[in-house]
């Protein structure tokens, strides 16, 4: 690492997150003065984002190498009010929480409290949302049975492909002439909507062409006063790169960066979408652009990674937009989710690990950064070489890079009925979402909170937390006798709920694509340009929708608790156990032991206590695979928890597993906290035992005490279990290598763990960052693994 | 039929690749830095062991060690087949000295090449060489435990003298079997180089070819179990071995031009 790569990680680091009114003042001003009255909503939008690009402040930090910033700093971050806007009050949360603050200044506050709130209170798009979702849908909202994406952030969930690197932006727009010209007037009654769509496309293609322009002029300008020689000389480059990118398809590695890097802001100016955008297979990507340079003694590998090294800052500048509400208040991460694939297969099948890859894995250690996250694409096809690497890199426990089957990933995309060569380009991204890259829009509807319906049916569709009937009448528990039974209420209340979800976010969907298309977006994805669609209204070659089920490990332990000691054993009947779940065990000491040691618990590849996550997943398959949504997406399922597995034990009582009230239930498809006492192969042999390929994506942690990695050899071997779990379909898995000891510590002395990044259920975050609930729970995990 | 007390799955330091370990009861010796002393009698006992739950303590009467048909072992071992298979890994029978059950130990290792399985015997040494002889064919590694050269310490330390155990090595190893050494390195008992010499000369001499030297560091992990087995723990005093300690012996191997690792 050079110096002044070091001083920018440092100062990266360091830089405080803030608020920033910039974008909501730009945005405000558009739409009051009224400067696109007249226009089509796609032309508005188009309009809105150059105005905020042509007027935003320019960033230019001291010797970086890859240009731009969304704010007017590192780390301001801006507000979306069209989309939600902030309170005074939600200001306030931010600014003054304990963990993960954004800062608001006194000109920020007066900002807002002036212009920003008065212009949209009661007109942004969540008020839009909020207003016109049915009554059922609020109730289970408020009882915690899912959470709900979209009425905070723009519905996103896509990563660019490849197209960049062989047009540019001019090309594009020679694209958007051309579909422009094909417009049928006679006979395609959307021609009309066509013609607007591609004229935001338009506008929002030059804009960031207009944008890159204005980073050329400051870089020309900064040359003029650079005492360095060498600097001045690189600032003069740097500016030439940004006449030329993105406006053409980029000629060498630094331009093919700095394009991207464009492509992102103006993806996360347009609105906030989730997950964050990324550039998906970036050594396949690169490699081109590396080779031909080394070979020509243009570039040496040195340069190559300080330029890699100076893009990787570029993402740690950028949190996650702060939400709203009770949101803000509970939700203490702001990881933005950028995952950089890395290894896999090529179009053409075959193994797509090169020196590329390496040199970004070397990259990814040496920066250690929760921004871009990581992962690796293992393919039956790749060199042990590669995922040894790639564990190794796990061992230092900043939980980087997460690992993937390539091979599950393109026969999940495949079946969902997409082509090789574009499942082939695919991977995954935010969490563990499988999508093709450049081609799908893949948009994650919210968490579904499967133990909270076991809990709901126990009371005849009862909610105990809210005192409301939220559920269908499923039964009289007690009239339940046998599992059959059980499990018959229980698939009706999962139909029920996933109905009242999905019709919440047809809703949704309905209002953003009336309102909030994104002409940007939709020049990186494919085939928008070609069929004059918005990205939001199903331009995309693909569209998926998918609600991720959450504690699968702790539903699976629950009825198998029931199984075993209410209906085979009967050593104790459904009223008594009842009531026990209601009073939280208490005077039950007895009866909660054998819940906890005494009853079989999936992740020990027992078939006894694994029945029920078939059963489980089959359940949520049937009732959510099927329906559509006003795009034309399919709705589908994936399991990952992100950290919502913690909020949604939040709303429980304690559950028939032994998990007491309010505690977490358990993350992805890992088995319950401290349930697997039989070693990593069982827990792998147990999470095969679902069908991985009929998901996009499921999510398995899997914590390793340093130990396991002392050596090659052991390397090796941990290398094995990962290729072992992957010859069984798992789609992914994660390691989480720390001491229980060491997190006692730095839950004690923060100060002195400033650097130190945990795995939390599918993505990596600072450990002092995480409310003290979390802390604790992967504290408890670690415990459990030192024993 | 047999005893076993455990099959560890996931065993990742009893030979190649990633094994599962199935743990027979029954032991000749009894080594005071023994990790698992509940393997020493060849019947099952009970024992009770505290769980805590909410600050509460629950005892519970657990059986160490359960009688099993070797096909029901392997049924439990075919769990495994997979990952065995993937990375080069296998069944390891360790014990207690698992030719204390010769019978059942055959039968076990017979079936496991029926299932195609690598084989490997974890033995101290100290069994009959008849015995030591029928496994042979079905054995595709030794992992041979070998304590104190001298003879008159090794009854001190570990219940008996060591004249069979050393026979039975040179045995084995004339029979052209894979053998990986296993020495458990203990303070004041065999952490010396006049000691790691005469290992040396002993395998020079008889010319013994060993594979890899696995240099076992004592550590304190046992203490707890020895109380609740009722057996006096003799190891008080005695300091863990770190693994700095180690160095001076693992170079002494090496420049003999052995494979060297330390902990297995």
């Amino acid at each position: 690492m050079t110096p002044r790569i070091k001083k920018l990680r440092e100062q990266s680091l360091n830089a405080v997150n803030k608020i920033s009114a910039e974008r909501g003042l730009l945005v405000t001003e558009f739409y009051k003065n009224h400067v696109a009255f007249g226009d089509s909503i796609p032309v508005q939008r188009a309009k809105a984002f150059r105005h905020i690009i042509e007027n935003k402040k320019v960033c230019i930090n001291e010797g970086e190498l890859i240009v731009g910033e969304r704010g007017p700093a590192p780390k301001a971050t801006p507000t979306y009010p069209e989309i939600t806007v902030h309170s005074l009050q939600d200001l306030e949360i931010l600014d003054t929480r304990e963990k993960v603050w954004f800062k608001v200044g006194k000109e920020t506050r007066k900002a807002f409290e002036e212009k920003i709130i008065p212009f949209w209170k009661g007109r942004s798009n969540r008020d839009r949302i909020m207003k016109s979702l049915p009554e059922d849908w609020h109730d289970a909202y408020d009882a915690g049975i899912f959470t709900e994406f979209m009425e905070q952030r723009a519905p996103g969930h896509t990563v660019a492909g490849n197209k960049i690197y062989k047009k540019g932006m001019l090309d594009i727009i020679d694209d958007i002439e051309f579909s422009i010209s094909e417009l049928d007037f006679q006979s395609d009654p959307k021609a009309f909507d066509k013609r607007e769509e591609l004229k935001a496309m338009k506008i929002a293609a030059e804009t960031l062409i207009l944008f890159a322009d204005r980073h050329a002029d400051k870089l020309e300008e900064l040359a003029i006063n650079e005492p360095s020689e060498e600097r001045r000389a690189e600032l003069k480059e740097m500016a030439k790169i940004c006449r030329r990118v993105p406006a053409n398809a980029p000629q060498t590695f630094h331009e093919a960066l700095q394009y991207y890097w464009f492509v992102h802001l103006g993806v996360v100016t347009e609105l906030n979408p989730w997950d964050s955008f990324n550039p998906g297979k970036l050594d396949s990507h690169l490699y081109p652009f590396y080779k031909k340079e080394v070979d020509a003694g243009t570039m040496t590998c040195e340069k190559a990674k300080e330029i890699l090294h100076s893009f990787w800052i570029k993402f740690n500048n950028h949190p996650a937009p702060p939400k709203v509400g009770v949101t803000a208040l509970e939700s203490n991460t702001y990881t933005d989710f950028a995952l950089i694939n890395v290894g896999g297969v090529n179009e053409d099948g075959s193994d797509a690990v090169n020196e590329m890859s390496y040199i970004i894995l070397d990259v990814i250690e040496e920066m250690r950064l929760l921004q871009p996250s990581s992962m690796v694409q293992l393919s039956k096809k790749n060199p042990e070489k590669f995922i040894q690497r790639a564990v190794k890199i796990s061992k230092t426990g900043f939980g980087q890079p997460s690992i993937f089957n390539t091979d599950a990933i393109i026969q999940e995309l495949t079946r969902q009925g997409k082509d090789i060569i574009d499942a082939r380009n695919g991977g995954a991204s935010g969490c563990v979402e499988s999508g093709a890259f450049g081609t799908e829009s893949y948009i994650l509807c919210g968490y579904f909170n499967l133990p909270k319906i076991l809990e709901i049916t126990l009371h005849n569709g009862f909610d105990m937390r809210t005192q409301k009937q939220i559920g269908v009448k499923s039964g009289d528990p007690v009239s339940f006798n046998s599992m059959e039974t059980l499990l018959k209420a229980f698939e009706k209340q999962v139909k029920h709920f996933v109905n009242i979800k999905v019709k919440g976010n047809n809703i949704i969907e309905s209002i953003f694509m009336n309102h909030i298309p994104t002409p940007f977006l939709s020049l990186i994805i494919d085939d928008c340009v070609t069929t004059g669609t918005d990205y939001i209204c199903g331009g995309a070659r693909y569209n998926t929708s998918y609600i991720q089920g959450v504690g699968m490990g702790t539903i699976t332990d629950s009825l198998t608790a029931f199984k075993k000691h209410v209906f085979e054993e009967k050593s104790i009947s459904m009223p008594e156990f009842l009531n026990a779940l209601n009073n939280n065990f208490e005077g039950n000491d007895q009866l909660h032991y054998n819940l906890v040691y005494k009853t079989p618990k999936y992740g020990n590849d027992d078939d006894y206590a694994d029945e029920f996550l078939q059963e489980v997943f089959e359940i949520y398959y049937n009732a959510v695979t099927g329906h559509r949504s006003p795009r034309g997406a399919e709705y589908r399922i994936n399991l990952l928890p992100t950290t919502c597995h913690v909020y949604f034990g939040s709303v429980m009582h304690a559950s028939p597993d032994g998990r007491k009230a309010g505690v977490p239930v358990s993350e992805g498809i890992s088995p319950v906290q401290g349930a697997d006492t039989n070693g990593p192969t069982a827990v792998i042999k147990s999470a095969a035992k679902i069908d991985h390929l009929r998901t996009g994506g499921t999510l398995l942690n899997q914590k390793f005490s340093p130990s396991f990695f002392e050596d090659e050899e052991a390397i090796a071997k941990v290398s094995k279990l990962v290729r072992s779990y992957f010859r069984m379909d798992g789609h992914h898995i994660q390691f989480n290598v720390v001491n229980a000891d060491t997190l006692r510590d730095a839950q004690k002395h923060p100060e002195k763990y400033r650097d130190l990044i945990v795995r939390v259920a599918g993505y990596s975050d600072y450990f002092n960052d995480l409310g003290e609930d979390l802390q604790d729970e992967i504290i408890r995990r670690t415990e459990h693994e030192n024993v | 039929m047999g005893v076993i007390f455990d099959i560890k799955r996931f065993a990742v330091h009893d030979g190649p690749g990633i094994r599962a370990t199935v743990f027979l009861k029954g032991c000749p010796l009894s080594c005071w830095w023994c990790h698992n002393p509940e393997s020493w009698s060849l019947k099952s006992q009970d024992i009770i062991r505290e769980v805590k739950l909410n600050g509460k303590t629950f005892c519970e009467e657990v059986t160490v060690g359960q009688e099993i048909e070797a096909k029901e072992v392997i049924t439990q071992l075919l769990k495994e087949r997979m990952v065995m298979e993937e990375s080069g890994g296998g069944v390891t029978f360790s014990g207690g000295e698992p030719l204390m059950q010769p019978g059942f130990l055959l039968e076990l290792l017979k079936l496991s090449k029926e299932e195609g399985f690598h084989t490997a015997v974890d033995t101290s040494g100290y069994v009959e060489k008849t015995h030591m002889e029928q496994i042979l064919p079905f054995t595709d590694l030794f992992l041979f435990d070998l304590k104190v050269m001298d003879s008159v310490t090794h009854k001190k330390y570990t219940g008996v003298s060591n004249g069979l155990i050393l026979e039975n090595l040179v045995f084995i190893s004339t029979k052209g079997k894979k053998i990986y050494l296993r020495i458990p390195v203990v303070d004041e008992v065999n952490n010396t180089l006049e000691e790691t010499n005469s290992i040396i000369q002993f395998l020079g001499t008889n010319k013994i070819q060993v594979q890899q030297v696995d240099l076992l560091p004592y550590h304190h992990i046992g203490k707890s179990k020895y109380e609740r087995f009722g057996i006096k723990y003799r190891m008080r005093g005695k300091e863990q071995m770190q693994k700095a300690d180690m160095k001076e012996i693992k170079q002494q191997f090496e420049n003999a031009g052995y494979k060297v690792k330390i902990g297995g």
